[in-house]
C-alpha cells in the first residue's frame, strides 16, 4: 500500500467519500431503475442499430458490390471505418495498461469504462472485417485450421493475417483483462442485491468471489502481468494494422513511419472517444467526483500530447516523400494537399493538428464543454485521416487511364452507422448493468488521493493499535 | 463453546474499518501467538500477503510458461505449414523467413499467456461462475475488513483471541460456526 499523499497534487476522488459511499454511488444506476434519460438514449441506439442493420443485411445477402468501390479504389469505407474503430480501442487498453504499470492512479475512475469500449469498438472493427470478406460464412477460411481443400493453409507472409492473429487476441486478451477486473465488483452488487434475479444473475457473474487475501494477491500479480502483456499488445495491434499498407508499394502507403505514426493516431482518437462518453457518463449517472476536472484535464494533455506526435508524422511523411526523390511518392502527397480530396486533407489538418494545440490553453483543457466539442472534433478528425491515407493513395492509379474518383453508397453510410448504432447499445446495457467504474480499484485510492483523507485523520488516529507508517505521517500529523 | 463437532468448525471473526489499523494489527496478532484463518477485504491491500506470511504469488511464472508454449507452437504451427506442408512461393519471399514469423508468434505468446494465466488464477482460486461463497460477513464486499480466526486451530481461548484482536483495532468480534466443505 503506497499513501503518498502530495499537497501539490488535487485529490482524485472529491466529496470526502467513505468506502460505503463509493459502494452506494458507484451501484446506485445498476441497482435503480433506468432514467428516462438512459431510455431515450438507449432507445435512440437501438433505432440506429436497426436502420444500420439493414446496410448489414444488403452487404450479406449481396455483398459489397452494394458498395461505392471500383476497380481503382478497392479498399475505401471499409477499411476507413475498420482502423478507425480499432484505434478508438485502444485507449481503452493503455489506460488500464500501461498507466497501470506507471501507476498513475488517475486511470482507476476511468479505465472499467475504457476497456468496456475497447471491447466493443473492436467488435465493430471485426464487424468491417466479417462484411469485407463478402462472403462472410466463410470468415473461418482467415484462420489456421486443418481444411478439407486439402493441406492448404493461410500464408503467413501476408499482414491479412497477422491481422487476424492481432486483432482476435487483442479482442480476446481486452476481454479477460476487463472481466477478471469486474468480478471483484460484481460481488460487491451480489452481496448487495435485493431481488432474486439480480442475486441469481450476479451470483453467477461473480464467480463467488469472497475478497481473500490470498485471492487478492493472485488477482494483483494477475492484473500485473495481464497489463504487462497488454502494454507491448496494444502497440503490436495498430502497427500491424499499419502493415496491411505499409507492406503494400502504394504511394502514400509503402512508409516506415506508419507503425508509430498508427499507434499514437489511436491513442490520440480513443482518447477522445474516452473523453466523449466519460463526459456524458459523469454527467448522466451523477459521477463528478470521481470523474473530476483533473481526470479530464490528464486525458487532454494525453491528446495533446499524441495530437503532436501525429502532426510531426504528417510532416515528416511530407519531407521524406520529398527527400526520396520518386515522383508517384512527391505526387501522392501534393495531390492529397491539392488533388480532388482536398477537403478531406485540410479536415484532418484543421481537426488533427490544429484543434488539440488549444488545450495548451488551461482554460479550455479544463473546460467540460470545450473538451466535449474537442473530443468529437478529434474522432472526425482521425476519420479523416483515414479516409485520406486509403481513398487519397489509392484513387491516382500509377496508369492516369485508371484515375477514379470514391463515392459512398446508402450501404456504406448505413454499414457505419450500424457499427454506432451496436457501440452505443453496447455500452448503454453496460452502464446500467455493470459498475461504470472500478469500485474496489477507487477504494484503494481512496485514503491516499481523495478528500476523505483529511476526515480519515481523525478516525485513524484514535483507533487503538494504531501505528502509522512513515509514508501515511502527512495524514497522520 | 464447543470447538470439534464433526462437520463444523467454530471461527473467530473481527471486523476492521480501517486497511491501516488492519495491516499494521495483523502483525502484531500474529506475533501474539495467534493463528489468523484468512483476511477478506473489499479492495487489495499492498503488503498484507507479505504480513499474513503468504509465500508469493506464481502467477508471473504461470504466465511465462504458458507464453513459451504458446510461442512455440505458433512457430511451429508456421514453419511447419510453409516450409514443410504446403510449400509455396508468395511475393518472391522465403519458404520460411523469420521476419514473418515476429508477428503471429508474438500474438501468440500473448494469446496464451493471457489465458493460461487465467485459467489457473480460477482453478487456483477456486472461482467459477455460479460458485456461492461462503461469506464470513457480507460487508467484506462493501466497506469492511473481515479477519476469520479458526478456534480449532488456535491455543488461544477464545476469550484471549477476542481480546488481542480488540486490542488492535477489531471493531466487533464474532463467532460463527462453519460447516465442512463451505470453505472450499
Amino acid at each position: 500500500m503506497s499513501h503518498v499523499t502530495s499537497s501539490v497534487r488535487p485529490p482524485l476522488v472529491t466529496g470526502g467519500k467513505t468506502y460505503g459511499d463509493v459502494t452506494e454511488d458507484i451501484c446506485r444506476q445498476v441497482e435503480g431503475k433506468p432514467t428516462t434519460l438512459w431510455n431515450i438514449a438507449f432507445l435512440i441506439s437501438l433505432i440506429v442499430l436497426g436502420i444500420g442493420g439493414y446496410g448489414l443485411y444488403r452487404v450479406f445477402w449481396f455483398g459489397i458490390g452494394e458498395w461505392g468501390l471500383n476497380k481503382t479504389v478497392g479498399w475505401a469505407w471499409d477499411i476507413t471505418n475498420f482502423v478507425w474503430w480499432v484505434g478508438i480501442g485502444h485507449a481503452g487498453t493503455l489506460i488500464s495498461a500501461i498507466l497501470l504499470l506507471f501507476r498513475q492512479k488517475w486511470r482507476t475512475s476511468i479505465n472499467r469504462a475504457a476497456e468496456a469500449m475497447t471491447i466493443f469498438a473492436v467488435l465493430c472493427a471485426g464487424s468491417y472485417i466479417l462484411m469485407h470478406m463478402g462472403r462472410t460464412w466463410l470468415a473461418y477460411w482467415a484462420l489456421p485450421l486443418p481444411n478439407t481443400f486439402g493441406p492448404l493453409w493461410v500464408n503467413f507472409n501476408s499482414p491479412l493475417v497477422w491481422d487476424v492473429f492481432a486483432i482476435s487476441t487483442y479482442l480476446t486478451v481486452s476481454l479477460v483483462f476487463w472481466y477478471i477486473g469486474l468480478i471483484p465488483d460484481l460481488g460487491t452488487i451480489r452481496d448487495r442485491a435485493k431481488n432474486k434475479v439480480s442475486k441469481v444473475v450476479y451470483g453467477i457473474l461473480s464467480f463467488g468471489w469472497d475478497g481473500a487475501a490470498k485471492t487478492w494477491q493472485h488477482y494483483e500479480n494477475v492484473s500485473l502481468v495481464l497489463a504487462g502483456l497488454s502494454t507491448p499488445l496494444v502497440l503490436s495491434v495498430h502497427t500491424i494494422v499499419s502493415f496491411d499498407f505499409a507492406t503494400s508499394v502504394i504511394p502514400g502507403w509503402h512508409t516506415t513511419i506508419f507503425p508509430p505514426y498508427f499507434v499514437a493516431g489511436a491513442i490520440f482518437s480513443g482518447f477522445a472517444m474516452v473523453l466523449t462518453l466519460m463526459l456524458i457518463t459523469r454527467e448522466v449517472f451523477g459521477l463528478k467526483d470521481y470523474i473530476t476536472i483533473g481526470h479530464i484535464e490528464s486525458m487532454n494533455k494525453i491528446i495533446m500530447l499524441t495530437g503532436s506526435i501525429v502532426g510531426v508524422a504528417y510532416i515528416t511523411e511530407f519531407v521524406i516523400a520529398w527527400y526520396s526523390g520518386v515522383q508517384y511518392e512527391r505526387y501522392a502527397f501534393i495531390n492529397r494537399m491539392m488533388g480532388p480530396y482536398w477537403w478531406a486533407y485540410w479536415s484532418m489538418m484543421s481537426c488533427n493538428v490544429i484543434s488539440p494545440q488549444l488545450f495548451w490553453i488551461k482554460k479550455i483543457r479544463t473546460s467540460v464543454v470545450a473538451t466535449f466539442i474537442l473530443s468529437i472534433v478529434v474522432n472526425i478528425g482521425m476519420w479523416f485521416e483515414r479516409f485520406v491515407i486509403i481513398v487519397t493513395s489509392l484513387h491516382r492509379d500509377y496508369l492516369p487511364s485508371s484515375w477514379a474518383m470514391f463515392a459512398p453508397t446508402k450501404v456504406d453510410v448505413l454499414d457505419y452507422l450500424y457499427t454506432f448504432g451496436f457501440f452505443f447499445t453496447c455500452f448503454f446495457l453496460f452502464a446500467k448493468f455493470l459498475p461504470v467504474i472500478n469500485i474496489a480499484e477507487v477504494k484503494a485510492i481512496l485514503k491516499s488521493s481523495s478528500e476523505h483523507v483529511e476526515e480519515h485523520k481523525t478516525v485513524t488516529s484514535a483507533q487503538p493499535g494504531f501505528q502509522a507508517r512513515p509514508a501515511f505521517n502527512k495524514d497522520v500529523e | 463453546m464447543e470447538h470439534h463437532i464433526h462437520s463444523e468448525s467454530a471461527f473467530l471473526v473481527g471486523i476492521f474499518d480501517d486497511e491501516d489499523v488492519l495491516m499494521s494489527g495483523v502483525k502484531k496478532i500474529r506475533n501474539s501467538g495467534v493463528k489468523i484463518h484468512e483476511v477478506y477485504t473489499p479492495f487489495p491491500i499492498h503488503g498484507l500477503d507479505d504480513a499474513l506470511g503468504y509465500s508469493r504469488s506464481f502467477m508471473s511464472k504461470a504466465a511465462f510458461l504458458f507464453g513459451l508454449t504458446g510461442f512455440t507452437c505458433l512457430i511451429t504451427l508456421m514453419v511447419w505449414t510453409m516450409g514443410f506442408d504446403w510449400p509455396m512461393i508468395v511475393g518472391g519471399k522465403d519458404y520460411v523467413s523469420i521476419p514473418v514469423l515476429v508477428p503471429v508468434g508474438f500474438e501468440g505468446t500473448v494469446l496464451f499467456s493471457a489465458l493460461g494465466m487465467v485459467a489457473t488464477f480460477l482453478t487456483v482460486s477456486n472461482l467459477y461462475p455460479g460458485k456461492k461463497p461462503f461469506l464470513f460477513d457480507s460487508r467484506c464486499t462493501d466497506d469492511k475488513f473481515v479477519m476469520a480466526i479458526d478456534l480449532t486451530k488456535n491455543k488461544l481461548t477464545p476469550e484471549e483471541i477476542t481480546s488481542i484482536i480488540k486490542n488492535y483495532g477489531a471493531i466487533e468480534v464474532s463467532t460463527k460456526l462453519v460447516k465442512a466443505g463451505d470453505l472450499d
